[in-house]
């Protein structure tokens, strides 16, 4: 697992209080983790905090599974 | 009851006399406060006035929109975060309906209504990362009544309301409360300028037969901002001695 994906991981284990292994790329937030639509709002300011990027409305709203979220964070955190 | 010690609150239009009054309610149950404001002497001397203990002077022009994103990171530094956030300011550009202009329009709804907004959407982002915090919109009773010559303050203040409710509704599950007070005729420098008969006038339709003090609505402030109201959220608390029992 890559250094972003585990990072990735802690946040959404903090803020959701779920198991990691739970945390699974294909886990969606909302279906899988038990997120509501608050929450999904605060993992994507979490993620900016931790990255350090900003992440616009059209592309957080792409980001549904563990794995979207790594992948463009993958892409766009320096 | 009703304690606030180590509670940080931020208050906009502390140098009026309603906000002034909120803001040393506030203080006198032991909360740490940022007065906002336009006028920075006006706002040093109520901070002198309360002792430069647990005060923080943070001016701000709220029809500025940068000023506005700017007041509550300033105000959070300065406290060191954010528990109470009281969106008192206001302003009124009175007019007749038919006469009014596009500015004045704008300028009450820009700093009434628009500025409840965005300094509302700041401060709930660090109350949610704490699970707890309290909002209180001061709207007015002519936001229910309606009042001629105040079509631009009172579709304001009927707005702050909606967004009290909307807010209250997306942030509970964060023991965030999002609450309005709607004062009535509350004495104040702009009363004092009434003449007898004006105020007679008024006083008519008062149950109570007198004027509110700033610092009847500052308790129902204070009451909102504690710990034992946070079961309640979305309410318009009216403080008006019966003038519109809603």
């Amino acid at each position: 697992m890559s250094d972003i994906a585990e990072r990735v991981k802690k946040i959404v284990v903090e803020h959701l209080g779920v198991e990691p292994e739970k945390v699974v790329e294909g886990a969606n937030f909302i279906d899988d983790l038990g997120a509501d639509s608050l929450d999904t709002v605060e993992l994507v300011m979490a993620f900016e905090e931790e990255f350090n990027v900003e992440i616009p409305d059209d592309a957080a709203e792409t980001i549904q599974t563990v794995g979207d979220a790594v992948k463009f964070l993958e892409k766009n955190s320096a | 009851m009703f304690d606030l010690t180590g509670r940080k609150a931020l208050v906009t239009g502390a140098t009026g006399g309603l906000g002034g009054a909120i803001a040393r309610a506030l203080h006198a149950q032991g909360a740490s406060v940022a007065l906002s404001g336009t006028r920075q002497e006006a706002l040093e001397a109520l901070a002198g006035e309360l002792g430069h203990e647990r005060v923080h002077v943070t001016p701000c022009n709220l029809a500025d929109a940068q000023a506005v994103e700017a007041l509550v990171p300033a105000a959070e530094s300065a406290l060191g975060g954010l528990d109470i956030l009281v969106n008192n300011a206001g302003i009124t550009r009175d007019n007749l309906f038919l006469r009014m202009k596009d500015e004045e329009w704008e300028q009450v709804l820009a700093v009434n209504l628009t500025a409840a907004f965005r300094l509302s959407r700041a401060a709930v982002k660090g109350m949610m990362r704490r699970r707890s915090g309290r909002i209180v919109n001061i709207g007015s009773v002519v936001g229910s009544t309606g009042n001629p010559g105040q079509g631009n303050y009172a579709a304001a203040k009927a707005g702050l309301v909606g967004l009290t409710k909307a807010l209250a509704a997306e942030v509970a599950s964060r023991n965030i409360t999002v609450n309005c007070i709607a004062p009535g005729f509350i004495a104040s420098p702009m009363t004092d300028e009434l003449n007898d008969k004006q105020r007679e006038g008024i006083l008519t339709r008062v149950p109570m037969g007198r004027l509110g003090s700033g610092a009847e609505v500052a308790a129902a402030t204070v009451y909102l901002a504690s710990d034992e109201a946070a079961y309640v959220t979305g309410h318009t608390l009216h403080v008006n001695g019966g003038m519109a029992m809603l």
